[in-house]
């Protein structure tokens, strides 16, 4: 009933495009990444922040870049045929959160808790 | 030249190692010899080796699964018949330094080559077929993942005969598994056959959710999709997520052993903690990644059998994507005593009793599922109500280990083992053999026979329960794991017991190899030529037993959730109109899976022993083989094929 | 689509999860961009791993002793002019147009590899100085997580060479046009854990 049929190319040429975005786009995102790395660098390096305050800033200034990525580089949109990437994209941050600050929470409280390790070894000699 | 490799390699000097290898390379030889006398490799080479069908792959996975289960359980059986003789002052037959490798093999070659490979090979197989479309998103990468998973089988099984296994548990923790104190090449081959493995579930996880999210059959939105789906899907997310986070972590182990890193070592500011910290941060999701299929297959089975649609579908779905999220967010409980606080502990405490509300919604679903049917006692159902008793009373157990307090006493001991051998016995490993008879006329054609199949659910039935009871009462009593002989007589009875359930188990799985000889020899008594042996609910049912390649001529449509079942009560409803001949293209076979396995396990085995120039040589193979398969420029076979049959079908 | 949907039955469009399998480009574009949150969550482990270690310094440098934050910004700058000129290639192949696809490629290729090689000079200076990986936690923690940010980087320029093979010797066919793609999503990505890279190891170091 069948009789194999060598191909040598994809038919795809009537397939949408995925969205490319525009020079003007990129161009958009560059400025605001300049904009916002040379603020964080300037946040790191100055007096006129509340010390303090330091760490918050440049971690709102890095998701803010991150952001900045993601929509002009990246072409993340609320179009319906991305929502599977937005919510992957979501599930992947939210791992990442979970990850990166559940693993310093937790070893800041064992940290706090446990003897460290060489203590522990010069009491065992 | 060799690095450390040398003749010393083979231990010579101890008889059950080399009894043990010997038994394998003559099976070996004696099946490679059977091949080329009968001419199969023709055959094998370009309908299996170098398939990138779903379905061969699948079926592939399952096969190796069911390999390395026995392996496994060899494993297990020699830790059950030493500790029934090693009480008192005996030592039993086996050394510490052998039986250290002994469970580690076992906990390794259990999760990640038998419970996660059958599970893989079971979404392989299953989910295209469900979703009504012809292959996975990428055919070709399917192959590679399979291959990836088989060399790293390859590696582990070498650690027999060539050197040694970890002696360190099958986590690895450090310091121990550094190599201050493990110097051998034992925790090298575990971490590089894990790394290669899992670089191969990784990429069937990416593989598997897209299909998934991308490639459905025409009118199937998400809420129409089996339930069988959903679980793939959201135990595919969770590899997808997970399995980074251990191959970073085992990349971490592998710089302080190789380079001198100190991650996880006691000098120099190492934390070991991270390490277990980590690991968990994937272990406990793997535990999910390994039940949310099963649960899956248990759906299925259930409703199908009981003649109803699944009771609560919503309700199971978003109890499926609940436990997707919430398993990212117990982890610490696997190391409760360990140092973390009260506040800490509690939380972690209480989100794990958290996830079990879930999975008790799914247990009532399928309860009321039952409730009303009209049950049909086939071999599948026997697996489904034994592991509705059976998961209910792990479960149970795990929220009574997830109270801090009580785990504090009960942790690292034989309560704990048999906590987890009861979910994922009786969860993982029956929800696999409920499968596999389920959907084995689905892949061969002909029906396993039935009072065998039933015969190996009572064995692993009776067997699990005599083998595990005994463990949790002699937790209680005060056996830790992981001990190679003990001084308390007063024990000796139920590990005796154990024994003997284990050895029911064995029955069971001599009587799985019996069933497999005795259905196909009689296979033509057995044949299902409708496509449709059980009266089922979904696609896959609607296809001819086996399906071909293209699996369906024209692709159904689809209009609700259970389409085939309501196709079924009016066949005439649902007809389309097109040509009777389809052009159908099918991805063109390709051995780049096995080719790479072939230098993976070359760089693999290279970089254990420290054979540099052979490492160096298998990467290079390897870069070269991806590239030459960069440019094919034809991937794809087109098929003529009538499809009336397929569309009278639907 | 979103009035058309509630009002009439009939003419209900179809939403997108019931138009049966997406086109091989749409798949091929989210496969790929699973593999790139997967990539994220090695990088989220390394940099767990960092934030924990970063303290241990075992009587070692420090990081303040040792960052550089001019050449960091440097770098920055460089690998940021490379994930524009990437955009810029990736819309010249999207029209197809050979001359300014391999300009800005090529333009790419060498701002990536100066990047890399400006990585290296200081690992190397650092190595000299005897600030080398084994020396302390926090110093492995670093050298694996700025390291493999640097290998992907250093990946990211092999493929780009291979792409320019791909489209010297098989033209801008489908194929290709899904691997270049893929290519732009990765460089894009790769940017995006730099953020995290200099925010988290070189302007928080302490």
């Amino acid at each position: 009933m069948a009789e194999p049929i060598e191909t040598t190319e994809d038919q795809e040429a009537g397939a949408p495009r995925v969205a490319g975005g525009s020079w003007q786009g990129y161009l958009t995102g560059m400025v605001f990444a300049i904009i916002l790395t040379l603020a964080s660098f300037w946040v790191a390096g100055t007096d006129l922040v509340w010390g303090p305050g330091v760490p918050i800033l440049l971690a709102v200034l890095a998701i803010a870049q991150m952001g900045v990525h993601l929509v002009f580089f990246l072409h993340i949109s609320s179009a319906p045929d991305s929502l599977n990437n937005i919510l992957a994209l979501a599930f992947g941050v939210f791992v990442v959160a979970l990850v990166v600050f559940g693993s310093m929470i937790i070893m800041a409280n064992l940290n706090a808790n446990m003897m460290s390790m060489p203590e522990l070894m010069n009491m065992q000699r | 030249m060799l690095g450390k490799l040398s003749w010393a390699a083979i231990p010579f000097d101890q008889p059950i190692p080399m009894i043990a290898s010997l038994l394998v390379m003559l099976t070996i030889s004696a099946i490679l010899l059977l091949f080329t006398w009968k001419g199969w490799w023709p055959y094998l080479w370009s309908e299996w080796i170098t398939s990138v069908d779903h379905k061969r792959i699948g079926v592939m996975y399952i096969l190796l699964a069911l390999v390395m289960l026995v392996r496994g359980f060899t494993d297990a059986i020699m830790m059950r018949s030493q500790l029934a003789l090693a009480a008192g002052g005996a030592q039993g037959y086996l050394p510490p330094e052998h039986y250290n490798q002994i469970f580690s093999a076992h906990g390794t070659i259990m999760i990640f080559f038998v419970a996660m490979t059958f599970m893989v090979g079971l979404m392989n197989f299953v989910v295209p077929l469900q979703l009504g479309i012809r292959d996975v998103a990428f055919p070709v990468l399917n192959s590679v993942s399979f291959w990836l998973t088989a060399a790293g089988v390859l590696l582990v099984n070498m650690s027999l005969v060539i050197g040694e296994f970890a002696r360190t548990g099958w986590l690895v923790y450090p310091p121990l598994s550094e190599l201050a104190y493990s110097p051998g090449v034992g925790v090298d081959y575990y971490l590089w056959a894990l790394q290669i493995s899992g670089a191969g579930t990784l990429l069937s996880g990416i593989n598997l959710t897209t299909t998934i999210l991308k490639l459905r059959a025409p009118g199937m939105g998400y809420m129409r999709m089996p339930i069988f789906c959903w679980t793939a899907l959201a135990s595919n997310l969770l590899i997808v997520a997970a399995f980074p986070i251990l191959t970073a972590t085992f990349a971490m182990l592998l710089l302080d052993r190789y380079l001198g890193f100190h991650f996880f070592t006691n000098e120099a500011g190492g934390n070991a903690m991270m390490y277990i910290n980590l690991i968990w941060a994937w272990g406990h999701p793997e535990v999910y990644i390994l039940i949310l299929p099963a649960f899956g297959v248990f759906s299925e089975v259930i409703a199908t059998f009981s003649g109803k649609a699944l009771f609560g579908y919503r309700s199971m779905v978003i109890a499926t994507m609940a436990i997707c999220v919430l398993s990212f967010m117990v982890w610490l409980h696997h190391f409760f005593t360990m140092g973390a606080g009260a506040d800490i502990n509690g939380f972690f405490g209480i989100m794990t009793m958290i996830i079990a509300v879930p999975t008790g919604v799914k247990v009532f679903n399928w309860l009321f599922t039952l409730y009303g049917g009209r049950l049909r006692f086939d071999a599948p159902v026997y697996w489904a109500l034994g592991f509705m008793v059976t998961f209910v009373v792990g479960g149970m157990t795990g929220v009574l280990l997830a109270i801090p307090p009580a785990d504090f006493v009960l942790h690292n001991s034989l309560f704990l083992v048999a906590h987890f051998h009861n979910v994922i016995i009786g969860g993982v490993l029956f929800g696999a053999f409920a499968g596999y008879t389920f959907w084995f006329p689905k892949a061969f054609g002909f029906k396993l026979d039935e009072r065998i199949g039933k015969a190996i659910f009572w064995c692993w039935f009776i067997g699990f329960y005599l083998a595990f009871m005994p463990l949790y009462i002699l937790g209680l009593m005060g056996a830790t794991r992981r001990m190679q002989h003990y001084d308390v007589a007063g024990w000796q009875p139920l590990m005796l017991v154990a024994l003997l359930g284990a050895i029911v188990i064995l029955a069971g799985i001599v009587l799985t190899g019996v069933q497999l000889v005795v259905s196909i020899r009689t296979r033509d008594q057995r044949r299902d030529h409708t496509g449709d042996p059980w009266n089922g609910r979904t696609l896959e049912w609607s296809t001819p037993s086996p399906p071909p390649a293209w699996n369906f001529a024209v692709l159904p449509a689809v209009n609700g959730l259970d389409p085939y079942w309501e196709a079924k009560k009016s066949p005439k409803s649902h007809r389309q109109n097109g040509p009777d001949l389809e052009t159908i293209a099918v991805p063109r076979n390709s051995p780049i899976g096995f080719v790479l396995a072939f230098f993976a396990v070359m760089a693999g085995f290279a970089l254990i022993w420290h054979i540099w120039w052979m490492a160096i040589a298998g990467l290079i193979g390897a870069l070269m083989t991806i590239l030459a398969h960069a440019w094919r420029v034809s991937d794809e076979v087109e098929y003529v094929v009538a499809s009336q049959r397929q569309r009278a079908a639907i | 689509m979103s009035a058309s949907s509630s009002t009439h039955s009939e003419v209900r469009e179809i939403p997108v999860s019931e138009r049966g399998p997406a086109p091989r480009n749409v798949v091929v574009s989210f496969g790929f961009w699973l593999f790139l949150l997967s990539d994220i969550v090695i990088f989220a482990a390394l940099f767990a791993a960092f934030a924990v270690l970063s303290h241990e310094t075992a009587g070692g440098p420090s990081g303040n002793d040792l960052f550089d934050r001019n050449r960091v910004l440097l770098e920055t700058a460089i690998l940021l002019a490379s994930s524009f000129t990437c955009g810029l290639m990736s819309l010249a192949v999207e029209q197809r147009k050979l001359i300014p696809a391999a300009a800005w490629g090529a333009v790419t290729f060498l701002l990536g590899a100066t990047f890399v090689g400006m990585e290296l000079f200081e690992f190397h200076g650092m190595i000299e100085s005897g600030a080398r990986p084994d020396r302390s936690a926090f110093l492995s923690a670093f050298f694996t997580l700025v390291g493999t940010h640097g290998l992907h980087v250093s990946a990211g320029l092999f493929w780009l060479l291979v792409m320019f093979a791909q489209i010297a010797t098989l033209g801008f066919r489908p194929m290709v046009l899904r691997r270049l793609r893929c290519f732009s999503l990765f460089w894009h990505a790769l940017d995006i854990v730099w953020i995290g890279v200099f925010t988290i190891v070189y302007l928080g170091a302490h």
